[in-house]
This record gives C-alpha cells, structure tokens and sequence, in this order.
C-alpha cells in the first residue's frame, strides 16, 4: 500500500486541542483534568521527593524547610494537591473500567438521533463522583491544615 | 506546491522500531501501578492523620517512621509505583506531541532515566533516614 | 435581495467563511456573507447560495445532500458538523462561522485533503480476511457465510461508517499525533476484528504500536460528533478489552456454506456445508 513518507502537519490543532476542553461534553473535560492534574501531581511528586529529603541533613535542616511549606500558601498549595491526586485517582479507575470495555453498553443497530452508548450515564456519573470526591476532599484537607 | 511536505517528520508513517517491551505490556504496567499507587498512598496519607497533622511533620517524629520497617516498604513502594506511574505518562505526552526517531529514542531514554534517578534519590533518602 | 428579508417567512443569516488557498500562499481571511433562510435551510444550502449568486469562488466539497456520502465535513460555530446535515434555524447564533476541518491538511477555503486519514484506514487491513476463500469465491456466487442476526449485531454500528472524517477532526491525539490512526481507523479495525468471517490473526499487532490504540484516552468527542451513530469511542475500548485480556478471543469463525447450483427457487441453501 502506498505509504505516506512525511506526513503533513498543516491545520493540526496542536496542544490548543489538548488544552479546549470545552466543546464536546464531559468526557473531553476529564479527559483535559487526568492530563493536566497527572502532570502536576508529577511536578509535585519530583518536588515532594525532594522536599522530603531534607530530613537527612538533620533537624535544621528540617525545620527550616518546614517553614518554607508550612505556611498558608504551602497548605493552600497541598489542597491543590489532595485535590488533583483525589480527581485523578477516581477518573483514573474510571478510566480503567472504561479500557477493559465496562460501563460502555454494547454495540447494537443505532437509529436517530443516534446518541452513542458510550457515552452513558455511567460514565458522566462517574466523572462527576471524581470531582465530588476531589471537592469533598479538599475540603476534608482544608479542615485539617487550617484547623477549622 | 507539495502538501506532503513536514518540516519534523523524516520517517516513514509506520516506524516499526524494536522494542524491550510491547506497548500493551506498558500499559498494564501504567494501570496496575496506578491501581497500586492509590492504595499505597492512601495509607502514607493516614500515617499524616493519626496524630494531630502538626506533630506528624515534627523531625523526631518522621525519623520513628523512618526506623519502622513496614513504613519504609511502603514509601519505597510508593516511590516507585509513582515514578514508573508519572515518567510513562510523561512519555505518553511526549510521544504525541511530536513524531521522529530521534524525539522518540530521547523521549524513551529521558524518562526512563529519571524514572531510576528518582527512585534512587527516593532510596537514598530512606536508607540514610533509617540509619538515622 | 432586500425585498426577501421583508419576506416573512424568510430570515437573513451572516455566514463567515475561512478562505485561504493554499496553492497560492495568500494567507487566510474571513469573508462574510448574508443569506437568506428558511426552516429548513442548510448549512451547505446557504453555501450554495453564497457560490450561485455571491461568490462562486468558495470551495466546498459536497455530494449526495443527505449525509450519506461524508463529503461535506467542515468544522461550524467550532464543532465538526456535516454541513448537509446542519439546519440553520437550530444553530440559534446570528454569524454561522464555517472552518475547513481541523486535523486535515488544507487544500483550499472548506476543501481538506483526506490522504492521511485513507492511509490510516488502508492500514488497518479494512477487508474480511478469510483462509481458503477470496473475493473470487464470493463474486463467483459459490460459496456465502452463515450469520444470525447476533453476529451481525456486534459489527453492524461501526459498519455504518460514511469515512465523513468529523471523528478524526474531533480527536485530540490527532491533532498533535500524525501516527496516530484516529478513531475512524481503530473502529474498523474493531468492526473487521468483531465480524465473525474474518479471520486475520494481526489485526491486534497492527494497533499494539506507541502511537496505535493506547494512544486514545476516551476523550469521547469521536462519538460525540460522529452523525451516523457509529461510536468510534466504544469499539476502541472494546477492541483494546481484547489486547488487555479482559474479553475472550473466543470469536467461532462464520461457517461457510457451498451454494450448490441447483438451489430451490426460495433461495433455501444447498444440501453441501463446509467449514
């Protein structure tokens, strides 16, 4: 078959399409919140890492560094955190459900005005159980880190 | 005018390179780790809760936690579920922003070594806090 | 032209096309248009009226007018619509902005070219492929495949696919990855792949690549868009249970039945059944 040897990239919508979740429902917003709560939660994860390492340096070390995070920002900052690893947790096992064919109904004959199975009840529920979820525990965490 | 013409992509449309591991290999490991990581850190997160949160960050404190063997399984299992976890979707971002042999073999050779040097900073920091 | 709008049955809408002409390197701009239209207008409707009687310049591919044939996709107020397909009246803002689809290479004004989105299909083996039979077999009227209406029905839906290209527009790994075969291709790869008369082992290590099926994220615009109800998204994910070993391969491949010569005029089949 006749292969195309350097495909064109003209009209790509490029990382604009990544970045709009907003035309094409929910799937497409937690599709845009995994990708961009995973690359955060990676950022925080190489920082935490970091950040943590602190301790073998000895207590002033550790100290000092605690007063660098332990402050309004830092907590504010950390609720961030439960919050996307909250979302992406759920959406995730949500996701993986979703990969192995669960929750999508089952091909059939489609008639006006053709809506597609997959893109059930099941699956916006379950999105908006990850965004409860990631709420509720932000809230949880706001609680504990302010002392409410 | 040629429409064909890429000012990134060299290669033929389907690159069939060799790899270690099959990409459906991958992404067992991506989901089993991610299913893995959610249990893990969800139990790191409970060591932060059951005393008050302020005295859980004091340094004598985390040393304890440091010199008690089944919290340090666990934090080196979550160091490196999250790393293998963070560093392939990483790699799964990368490789669809953009298309080469010579992006793809970088993209591959990145991640997977800071996949290893996070993980060894990880270790280094728990065996030396241990010794403690 | 101004006597119709007191028409009033008849409404005037403004119609924003992107024109550039990538031949010519001339850059791009919009021209905006006002057309008259009723109820039942089209968007394609209303682009006609713009080549017959304002400027016959705007390129558009189109043909069967019912949104069979898939040629008219082109993206309006943002979305990948068939223009064919697109009344008006249900589009409820006053500038209707039509864009070539997203995605495609640019030819000129609303004409993509669908090259890479065809070598992605061809790709994906888009053929029953059967051991001991081709399409010889079948022409020549000797032989059929036996199907009930259970097998039919776990392929039927991605079989409806007019290769219309909204999908591909739609998709988000498309748009930054070329490799990438887009839902349209996964799908029927899926569609051949449930279909109970073929029998290629490969369709599987055709899509296990870094840039083939795990590429897709179940974003669901495919489907969201998709005019004719295939739903790319689910035979992606239900292919891909497949590769994850979560559904058997338990697939038993149609039987093949010799149709003798001297067949009853009902049609009934002939007395010989091979396997």
């Amino acid at each position: 078959m006749k292969e195309i040897e350097r495909p064109s990239r003209n009209n790509l919508e490029g990382i604009g399409g990544w970045l709009n979740p907003s035309r094409y429902g929910w799937e497409r917003i937690s599709y845009w919140f995994q990708r961009l709560t995973g690359v955060f939660l990676l950022i925080y994860f190489i920082g935490h890492v970091y950040e943590t390492s602190t301790i073998v340096n000895g207590q002033n070390a550790w100290d000092s560094f605690l007063e660098l995070t332990q402050t309004v920002w830092g907590h504010l900052f950390l609720i961030m955190v439960i919050g996307a690893s909250t979302f992406h947790s759920a959406n995730g096992i949500r996701l993986i459900f979703t990969h192995a064919g669960i929750g999508l109904g089952t091909p059939g004959r489609p008639d006006y005005p053709y809506n597609p199975t997959s893109l059930n009840y099941r699956q916006k529920s379950g999105i908006w159980i990850a965004l409860i979820l990631a709420a509720a525990a932000m809230f949880y965490g706001f609680n504990v880190l302010f002392g409410v | 005018m040629d429409l064909m013409s890429c000012l990134e992509c060299n290669e033929s449309i389907k690159m069939t390179s060799r790899t270690i591991l099959k990409e459906s290999q991958i992404m067992k490991i991506h989901y089993i780790t991610g299913i893995a990581a959610v249990f893990v850190v969800a139990l790191h997160i409970m060591m932060r809760l059951v005393v008050p949160f302020e005295q859980s960050l004091e340094y004598n404190y985390i040393i304890a936690n440091y010199k008690n063997i089944v919290y340090v399984l666990i934090l080196e299992a979550i160091l490196v579920l999250i790393s293998v976890h963070g560093f392939n979707g990483i790699r799964i971002i990368l490789l669809e922003l953009r298309q080469s042999r010579p992006w793809e073999n970088m993209v591959t050779v990145v991640t997977i070594s800071s996949m290893i040097g996070l993980i060894a900073y990880g270790t280094r920091t728990i065996i030396v806090a241990n010794g403690l | 032209m101004s006597d119709t709008a007191e028409n009033k049955n008849e409404q005037m809408i403004t119609l924003k096309v992107y024109r550039e002409n990538r031949g010519q390197d001339s850059g791009s701009h919009y021209d905006t248009f006002e057309v008259p239209y009723k109820k039942w207008t089209t968007v394609l409707d209303a682009l006609l009226y713009v080549k017959s009687y304002i400027d016959a310049s705007v390129a558009v591919r189109y043909s069967c007018r019912m949104a069979s044939c898939g040629s008219c996709g082109m993206k309006i107020n943002g979305i990948p619509k068939l223009a064919c397909y697109t009344k008006i009246s249900e589009l409820e803002t006053s500038t209707i902005e039509c864009e070539p689809l997203s995605n495609f290479p640019i030819i000129r004004d609303l004409v993509t070219d669908f090259s890479l989105f065809f070598n992605h299909h061809r790709n994906m083996q888009p053929y029953i492929v059967a051991k001991d039979s081709n399409e010889d077999d079948t022409a020549k009227g000797t032989f059929s495949f036996y199907q009930v209406p259970e097998d039919v029905d776990k392929y039927l839906q991605f079989s409806y696919c007019i290769k219309c290209g909204l999908c591909y527009s739609a998709c988000p790994t498309v748009g930054t990855d070329v490799n990438f075969p887009g839902p349209q291709a996964l799908a029927q790869q899926y569609r051949y792949f449930a279909d109970t008369r073929d029998e290629s082992k490969q369709r599987l290590d055709i899509v296990d690549d870094r840039h083939g099926i795990w590429r897709c994220h179940f974003a669901g615009s495919c489907s969201k868009v998709c005019p004719k109800g295939v739903d790319p998204a689910l035979g992606i994910q239900l292919l891909r249970s497949y590769m994850l070993g979560i559904s058997k391969n338990d697939k038993v491949p149609a039987k093949k039945i010799e149709i003798d010569s001297t067949n009853d005029a009902d049609g009934s089949v002939g007395s010989s059944n091979t396997e």
